[in-house]
């Protein structure tokens, strides 16, 4: 049950990106508390006017991510005793990302990169044709199965040097999205998506020093699929195809 | 020094001690030609140079610019590796082994040198 003998020292990034500042608030430490209730708690008891943003709050929608003690973090899911350092959280929006107000970021960018990345299924077969059947054990399937499962969080993109070098980059979660595309063997858009997700803003941009990896909460390894894009992207320049 | 907390792991400080490396190596290479030109060209100033060589300092900095040449040439092997062969899960281990040998490389030439 709740111990409300002690308080979490909190401090909470406020403002937009034409200034920013932090409010402290003393917030009472319950027992297997999530970042999430929190600042949950601040906005019902302590400050209303609080801007931040979740939906399902068990780690599925990706909508709740926020930097904590200076990490990119999935909010819902990580328990405040994890990341207490002393008896102080600071709190802030994602890195890389325009903010909106306080806690919550303008993630506009993020997935407009995903549609650059052409990280849509396209489809070949007709309702006419038979279901094509994905056998789980061949090399493709098992590449695409280890990176499928993202929330699109935008942890790993808050938390790429990458991107903050090159605004243009697509990012880890696109790129690793292509990747899952590039292994399904019923997709017809894979010339096309290469060739997107190669050149300016494209796999190239990576140095592959795993910030991504480090920080997905699912995770998965973006710098694997992106490092997957490379050598495809290789392999079709000595073939004349790029 | 300590990285930002985001960049807080194994394999940030690998990608920028490559980068210093590198950038370090690139900055040594006119000097280095310089000297091979010496020794090409006008013989006793290479001895000169050589005598200077002898010096405790600059032996630490000969065993500073090998252990840059080796730490760069076998962390860039391994991004290589990375991103040419299937992926391997132990990257950290990895980078760890071609800081390792870099070490002891630049160790054996300090070591024989005097
Ligand atoms: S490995 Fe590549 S995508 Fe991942 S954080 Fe580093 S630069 Fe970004
Ligand atoms: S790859 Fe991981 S960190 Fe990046 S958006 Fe997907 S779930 Fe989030
Ligand atoms: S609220 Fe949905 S993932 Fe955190």
């Amino acid at each position: 049950m709740g111990d409300r003998s002690n308080s979490i020292r909190v401090k909470v990034s406020r403002g937009d990106d034409r200034g920013r500042h932090f409010d402290e608030f003393d917030v009472p430490a319950l027992e297997s508390q999530t970042v999430l209730d929190v600042v949950t708690w601040i906005q019902r008891n302590a400050d209303p006017s609080l801007s931040y943003r979740f939906a399902c709050r068990v780690g599925m929608c990706g909508s709740c991510a926020m930097t904590v003690n200076g990490k990119p973090r999935w909010t819902c899911r990580t328990h405040v005793s994890k990341v207490l350092q002393g008896d102080t959280l600071t709190i802030e929006p994602l890195r890389n990302l325009p903010v909106v107000k306080d806690l919550a970021t303008d993630m506009s960018e993020f997935f407009d990169k995903w549609t650059s990345a052409e990280s849509r299924f396209v489809p070949t077969k007709t309702r006419e044709d038979a279901i094509e059947i994905v056998q789980p054990a061949t090399k493709e399937r098992i590449e695409a199965d280890a990176a499928i499962e993202c929330i699109n969080c935008g942890v790993c993109y808050a938390s790429c040097d990458a991107v903050e070098l090159n605004p243009d980059y697509l990012g880890p979660a696109a790129l690793n999205r292509a990747w899952t595309l590039q292994n399904d063997v019923r997709d017809g858009g894979k010339n096309s998506r290469l060739r997107a997700v190669t050149g300016e803003g494209g796999c190239q941009n990576c140095h592959s020093q795993q910030g991504c990896v480090q920080h997905c909460p699912n995770t998965l390894n973006p710098t694997r699929s992106i490092a997957g894009l490379k050598r495809l992207a290789t392999r079709a320049v000595f073939k004349r195809e790029l | 020094m300590r990285a930002k907390p985001h960049r807080n792991h194994p394999l940030w400080y690998a990608y920028v001690v490559h980068r210093i490396s590198g950038l370090s190596l690139a900055a040594f290479i006119p000097l280095h030609l310089y000297v091979l030109g010496l020794a090409l060209e006008r013989r006793g100033e290479l001895d000169q140079l050589l005598v200077w060589t002898e010096i405790p300092v600059v032996k630490a900095a000969e065993f500073g610019l090998v252990f840059l040449l080796a730490v760069h040439l076998f962390g860039g092997l391994r991004l290589m590796a990375l991103e040419m062969f299937q992926w391997r899960d132990n990257q950290k281990t990895f980078a760890a082994a071609a800081a390792s040998a870099a070490f002891l490389l630049a160790s054996l030439f300090l070591l024989r040198s005097f």
